[in-house]
């Protein structure tokens, strides 16, 4: 069933004198519960495209179809109310969170925001997302700078799903963290996806980490999808010149290694 | 609280409370120490400071206790420096952060204005504030204030445009949150210590230009001020100096204070390192 | 590739903030061999860019340092920019915003090989072609910040070999550039080191990127040196468990996907 629904997004950026395109006629479909990968590399537009998603900006044309409604055509208190099926994780999780937060600020504000638990049961509910995403509540008081990169990207995703979304936009939110981290939240996500139906818009400039955790590939370079398909078609069989190079560049664990290159 | 006890233990902020407790309790005890009106005149004229027991400080050409007039004098001062800075920095941050955070057509008119402000110095505005005016505490103030409120307007709006592209923002913005509620919940506490770092400069410049308009008769006539005092003591300044430095040392005292206490307080409200 | 250029011995180093010191490198024994290179492998916190700064006598003045490092292969203590070339992982470290490309490069090369402005230019010159940046004599004129990330890497580069150092650290050079630039980036730097000879020490958290050219891995965990060993027997047969695990946790193309198709 389609959930999102993109067609035809352009997004210009003025520098300078000039006039930078950053999307140019972006289209793209993801269906509930699924997740697509956006690769691309840096400078394709995977950032410009997942915050005009957002309506973080607003494009220059195009629409944004989720849920059936046109989110570029929503303004004001509507559009924060759409906001509760629409959710985002950054890449870098320390400068995603008011310095001054707590982890309970952190993952109270929306659940408080759209009012989905009143002061007294927030705790609990607080409580309840920690533990779903592999935390202790006793982090709910701790201040958002004194938990680890893994911890905070937990929280961050604990966050996201506090309003029960449909779509998740993961822009390189697992870039920052140690692979042995990293796998975890890999499958933190995976999970999530299984039991609440969510689905993923996962960009990344990681092909690899795209390739295993999505269903289907769109990839992106100077601002239009060159390429889109499954996984392992867009990865085995890859038709543009762009996603030939990031599958050429992945970087895989050689055991000639040493002297041979 | 954790701020106050990170303020104390600083060397800075310690050194401004030790300062600023003299001219401080001066002026909360001021009417208890000297009841009578520091303005009459109390004995003979001219005594020298540390002659006569009863005068500790002196008197001036008129017979007036100094010491009297200095401790009613750090009332006007203080009064005069902090109402001036908090009037400044309530407008000046107001001022920024709307025009950082609305932008276009409306940042533009909002900084031409700041301009318009910056251009004048501030005492020559605060001067024909009062004139026009007339002279009282309350126009002393806003006249002060009119001069000092530019800067932390221009640093707001700085701190503001940064601010509002951080990530933090944005997810505030993803999560739902109203328009106002992330101005003042996420962005003015976050672009607040720098501005109020600047507080300590704009009340040490507000209680100097207090001094300044009391000294060129401008000031509040009623009410004891240092300004006036040094006034008073250029006319003996070859023979009774005295007259003219103590409360210029009570100018110094505060100022310092005030300095070394604003230090302490920005490394003490700053949020700490982050763990790497 | 037999003779040692340095070696570690107990190196470790402390770093004390507050009061509280904290252990960054614990009794490091390591040999780095002439010519080899040698790839150091650690998540955060295990101590790599520590030893990356420890190497460089660039240890910051908290720093506290236990352990001896000697230099057989030099026969002195290592001059920096002529024995020692060091690459950040954010070039902007090791560029000067308000120089110009060629009075930065030139000025090692002047500085280190004792030649005039006009030929330190030239050289500079030739090192940026080198480097396959094009329009060299452009390049000498303008500042890093009209440049991209991955060029700006390769200038940094540039300037770090313009003396001919025998020993290249790179930290994470390529950590923070997407995995396109990546690939071209690593390709440069090993022609480089083989066809000058120079002995590279390349920190990462990437074990599968190393694998594409190191011929010793050393791997690196909590401030300790868990495993060192040639890079193929490593990677084929890893003898502690956490470099079994970082191994694990690598993801390339032949991870199988972690979500039904």
């Amino acid at each position: 069933m389609m959930l999102l629904s993109v067609e035809g997004l352009s997004k210009t950026y003025p520098s300078g004198a000039r006039q930078v395109p950053a999307l140019k006629d972006v289209s793209l479909t993801l269906d509930r519960g699924r997740t697509l990968g956006l690769v691309g590399p840096s400078g394709s537009g995977k950032s410009t495209l997942a915050r005009v998603l957002l309506q973080l900006v607003k494009p220059d044309a195009g629409s944004v179809v989720f849920r059936g409604t046109d989110l570029c055509a929503l303004r004001g208190a509507e559009l924060r109310a759409m906001r509760k099926h629409l959710q985002m994780v950054f890449q870098e999780s320390l400068t995603a969170f008011n310095p001054r937060a707590t982890v309970a600020d952190a993952i109270g504000d929306p659940l408080r925001i759209h009012r989905i638990a009143g002061r007294r049961e927030r705790p609990s509910h607080i409580a309840a997302l920690l533990e779903r995403v592999g935390l202790s509540p006793a982090l709910a008081l701790r201040s958002i700078h004194e938990i680890s990169g893994g911890q905070r990207q937990r929280v961050a995703i604990a966050r996201a799903i506090a309003t029960g979304p449909d779509l998740i936009v993961l822009d390189e939110a697992v870039s920052a963290l140690d692979v042995t981290v990293r796998s975890q939240i890999l499958e933190l996500l995976v999970s999530l996806q299984r039991d609440r139906g969510i689905a993923y818009l996962f960009i990344s400039h990681d092909l690899a980490v795209v390739r295993a955790i999505s269903h289907d590939i769109a990839v992106m370079d100077g601002g239009r999808i060159v390429e889109h398909g499954p996984s392992a078609e867009v990865t085995d069989n890859p038709k543009s010149d762009t996603g030939r190079a990031l599958v050429a560049a992945v970087p895989r664990i050689n055991y000639q290694a040493g002297g041979a290159r | 609280m954790k701020t106050v006890s990170r303020l104390i233990r600083s060397p800075e902020g310690l050194a401004g409370l030790i300062l600023l407790a003299l001219p401080i309790a001066a002026a909360i005890f001021a009417n208890v120490l000297f009841p009578a009106d520091p303005l009459s005149i109390a004995g003979p004229a001219l005594v020298p400071p540390f002659s006569d027991p009863a005068f500790p400080l002196g008197t001036d050409r008129l017979g007036r206790d100094v010491l009297a007039g200095l401790v009613h004098g750090a009332r006007a001062s203080l009064a005069v420096g902090l109402a001036a800075a908090l009037v400044a920095l309530a407008i000046g941050s107001l001022v920024g952060t709307v025009a950082g955070l609305a932008g276009g057509l409306a940042d533009e008119v909002l900084m031409r204005v700041v301009e318009a402000f910056q251009i004048v110095p501030g005492l020559l505005l605060a001067l024909a504030f009062v004139s026009v005016l007339g002279a009282s505490l309350p126009v002393v103030v806003l006249a002060i204030a009119l001069g000092a409120w530019t800067g932390p307007a221009r640093l707001a709006r700085a701190e503001v445009l940064s601010i509002r592209e951080r990530d933090y923002v944005a997810s505030a913005r993803v999560i739902g949150m109203h328009p106002a509620e992330i101005a003042f919940r996420e962005v003015l506490p976050n672009a607040l210590p720098p501005v109020l770092a600047l507080s300590s400069v704009i009340v040490a410049g507000a209680v100097l230009i207090e001094a300044a308009l009391s000294f060129l008769g401008l000031g509040d006539p009623n009410t004891v001020t240092w300004g006036a005092m040094i006034a008073e003591g250029r006319n003996v300044l070859r023979s009774a100096p005295y007259l003219s430095i103590i409360p210029g040392i009570g100018l110094v005292i505060t100022v310092l204070g005030v300095y070394f206490f604003a230090e302490g307080l920005n490394n003490a409200l700053a949020v700490r390192g982050i763990r790497s | 590739m037999s003779l040692p250029i340095a070696i570690l011995h107990g190196l470790s180093v402390r770093y004390r903030a507050g009061g509280v010191a904290h252990a960054a490198l614990s009794s490091v024994n390591l040999e780095i061999l002439e010519g080899e290179r040698l790839a150091i492998i650690g998540e955060s916190g295990s101590g790599k860019s520590t030893l990356a700064l420890a190497l460089a006598s660039l240890l910051p003045e908290n720093a506290v340092q236990g352990g001896v490092i000697s230099w057989p292969g030099l026969g002195r203590e290592p001059v920096a920019g002529r024995d020692i070339g060091f690459i950040f992982q954010d070039a902007s470290a090791s560029l000067n915003p308000v120089l110009t490309i060629g009075e930065q490069i030139a000025e090692v090369v002047r500085r280190h090989k004792g030649l005039g402005w006009r030929a330190a230019l030239a050289e500079a010159q030739e090192l940026l072609a080198k480097l396959r940046i094009p329009r060299s004599e452009q390049v000498l004129r303008s500042f890093p910040h009209q440049f991209s990330g991955g060029q700006r890497q390769r200038i940094a580069i540039a300037a770090a070999i313009a003396a001919g150092p025998k020993l290249l650290i790179a930290d994470e050079p390529t950590s923070a550039l997407d995995t396109i630039v990546q690939a071209e980036i690593i390709r440069l730097l090993n022609q480089l080191v083989r066809e000058a000879g120079t002995t590279l020490v390349f920190i990462t958290h990437d074990i599968a990127l190393a694998s594409g050219f190191a011929d010793r891995i050393a791997v690196f965990h909590q401030s300790r040196l868990v495993e060192t060993g040639e890079a193929r027997r490593l990677l084929t047969d890893p003898k502690e468990n956490y470099t079994r695990r970082l191994i694990e946790s690598s993801i390339d193309l032949t991870t199988p996907s972690m979500v039904a198709s």
